[in-house]
């Protein structure tokens, strides 16, 4: 029974896990593929590259089709085709118009494809050159090697434009809202957990009722203040706000100074300390964890952040690379998904990284935010 | 009030200033401008028109309105309940005796951190109605013509819940934390008694972790009426038939695409409006069930 228990309980476990990751190996995948590759069905999950041996010498190739019943490949004029020997009759090739009437053509055979179901043909045709006659071959000569497309990167960052001037916006924009949110988080938090003043708790109710507000209840006006402001088609709206600590950041820092005991503080001020120094010199350094938690939070809002980028940002050249990567999409989207999912990849896997060395303040900053909330 | 109390009241204002400075330009001011441009026409261009209650009474005739609003109660009818079900089942099974339990919680978690933006990209390849991926798994279940998904308005929304499921995460971290926080005592003294696991599931697991049950589902609900960037980047102006046309799209294009400020601002409270009525219910109606250890 119990280790019924445990299959049960790991393959529901291990199934799971792998839908959730699929998506992110399929972007991986897809972005180091070439175009053509994109488009199998059945999908190509590893990338490859094909060859043929051509005296000792490798040639790359594309592949086109691969052939299982008999065909002919006939010559008509210019034209050169694949057709299935069925339409053929005594060299002739029969066509059927309209009425349903048979026609014999004239057309040169250039050569047999016997069926073969168990070893097909390959249609193939150099990499190197376009204009090169298509031939067809057994598939067993045409040999496949594992071989990502790193180079798709880099035309991805090429196709994107202005994508190291993304990069340094939306770092820029991190940098500035991670000191921004810490700081004056913190300070806040300070004034609503180790002083002691008149209205204290009142003004903190009022501070947690702000929370209430959904974000589109401020869009509209915020838009305009900082429109009046001159601010539209810069950066400053996407961080200065950060700078007058929002109010859950602050709850979150005050559950952590109040668990510090008062003792500390007290005797701080018996030897003269004051309360900026004890905020500073004391608190802070106790609280790290906890300050890590909320910088880590807001590096990943802004890195993520689409709707404020979308309305305060105007010349691409400003764009974050959230707002980049959307505004690539839909220049570019629909056909070149090689390149959407290299740049996909280029935008999350930062902040992939970021998750496996920090993870522990993650998983626990999430759990803090539920339990205590 | 002694010189002492005035000193610590300068004091704590003083700490808590950039709080305040904030209150009164980021949250105070909007509010406040936001209930006025309500009742005005305003295209941010020209003043503000006051019209009086014309936003609001617009919207019961405006059918784009209506199609939005339920587009997204459908939107988070299904997908709400279908994230907290699944992502308690899955912390209930990372709390049992598993070996990489946080190999496991980082790969569950891992998908609600990817950018939306590109989230939204990888699900849009995925859903593609010729190459996707997710046709393709379809196949294997015999599903010969399947769904168009992102093309066709009765499969829009469907797409949409299914990808919501994939970035529940946060939710899954929350519930395995408040499961290992639940005494292991309770589960030994129900051992002696004989119960199976849905009893002890039924009987001491949930009410152990009501708190936190509320808690997801009133996030969820203020969250998932508010969707936006999946929607807006995968769908444009809410896919073919509006089908996928969500409230705050259809708020956001009046805002910044239609230049009707004052009706985004009605929409606006309208949708606070309904988060606070919907909370208010879900609080009613849960509250005897909630079990608050520390009372």
């Amino acid at each position: 029974m119990n280790v019924l228990k445990k299959i049960v309980i790991y393959a529901l476990l291990l199934s799971g896990s792998a839908v959730f990751l699929l998506p992110l190996i399929w972007m991986i995948s897809t972005g180091l593929k070439p175009i053509d590759q994109t488009m199998s069905m059945p999908p190509t999950w590893i990338p490859y590259r094909l060859f043929i041996e051509e005296d000792g010498e490798r040639i790359e190739v594309r592949a086109e089709e691969s052939i299982e019943t008999a065909s002919f490949i006939i010559r008509e004029g210019e034209d050169r085709r694949i057709v299935p020997a069925s339409s053929l009759k005594d060299g002739q090739m029969m066509l059927r118009n309209v009425e349903g009437n048979e026609t014999a053509v004239d057309i040169e055979i250039v050569q047999e494809i016997p069926a073969s179901p168990d070893a097909p043909w390959a249609q193939i045709r150099p990499v190197s050159d376009e204009d090169a006659e298509w031939t067809v071959v057994p598939q067993s000569v045409v040999i496949r090697t594992i071989a990502p497309r790193w180079s798709n990167f880099t035309r991805a960052i090429a196709a994107m434009k202005f994508f190291w001037l993304y990069l340094k916006n939306t770092l820029l924009l991190c940098f500035l809202t991670v000191i921004g949110t810490v700081s004056s988080s913190a300070m806040a938090a300070y004034g609503f957990s180790r002083i002691q003043w008149r209205g204290r708790n009142q003004v903190f109710v009022l501070a947690l009722a702000t929370m209430m507000i959904p974000f589109p209840v401020t869009m509209v006006p915020m838009y305009c203040l900082y429109r009046w402001l001159g601010w539209i088609g810069t950066l400053r709206p996407l961080w200065v706000g950060t700078f007058f600590a929002g109010a859950f950041n602050v709850f979150l820092l005050r559950q952590f100074f109040m668990s510090i005991p008062k003792d500390l503080s007290d005797a701080a001020r018996i030897d003269g300390c004051s309360e900026f120094r004890i905020f500073l010199q004391i608190i802070i350094p106790l609280c790290r964890p906890a300050l890590m938690v909320v910088g880590l939070f807001q590096f990943m809002g802004t890195w993520n952040d689409f709707l404020g980028p979308l309305i305060y940002l105007t010349d691409q050249k400003d764009f974050t690379l959230a707002l980049g990567l959307q505004f690539f999409q839909s220049q570019h989207g629909g056909t070149e998904w090689h390149y959407l999912m290299a740049a996909s990849t280029l935008v999350a896997l930062p902040i992939i990284i970021l998750f496996f060395f920090t993870q522990k303040s993650f998983i626990e900053g999430i759990s803090m935010t539920g339990l205590k909330g | 009030m002694t010189r002492g109390e005035r000193n610590t009241l300068f004091l704590g204002l003083a700490f808590v200033s950039p709080w305040i400075i904030g209150f009164l330009l980021l949250t105070l001011f909007p509010v406040c401008a936001s209930i006025y441009y309500s009742f005005c026409d305003y295209d941010v261009l020209s003043k503000p028109v006051w019209v009086g209650a014309l936003n609001y009474s617009d919207m019961l005739t405006d059918g784009v309105f209506w199609k939005s609003l339920t587009n997204t109660l459908y939107f988070a009818a299904i997908s709400l309940p279908l994230g907290m079900l699944f992502s308690l089942l899955v912390a209930v099974l990372l709390n049992q005796q598993v070996v990489c339990r946080s190999g496991f919680r980082a790969i569950f978690f891992l998908p609600s951190l990817i950018p939306v933006v590109a989230g939204a990209m990888i699900w849009l390849w995925i859903l593609n109605g010729n190459f996707g991926l997710l046709n393709y798994a379809l196949s294997f279940l015999g599903i010969d013509n399947p769904p168009q998904w992102l093309a066709d308005p009765a499969w829009t929304k469907p797409a949409l819940i299914l990808m919501s499921v994939w970035g529940v995460g946060n939710t899954i971290v929350i519930y395995l934390a408040a499961l290992q926080d639940v005494p292991r005592s309770l589960y030994e003294s129900a051992d002696i008694d004989g119960g199976g696991f849905w009893v002890k599931f039924r009987h001491i697991t949930v009410p152990m972790i009501s708190p936190v049950i509320y808690f997801n589902l009133i996030m969820g609900i203020i969250g998932s009426l508010q969707v936006f960037a999946q929607p807006f980047i995968m769908l444009g102006g809410g896919g073919p038939d509006r089908s996928a046309l969500f409230y705050a799209v259809y708020l956001y294009q009046n805002a910044f695409e239609y230049r009707q400020m004052g009706y985004a601002c009605a929409m606006a409270w309208v949708l606070f409006l309904i988060i606070l009525l919907l909370t208010w219910v879900a609080t009613r109606s849960t509250r005897s069930l909630i079990y608050y250890a520390g009372e």
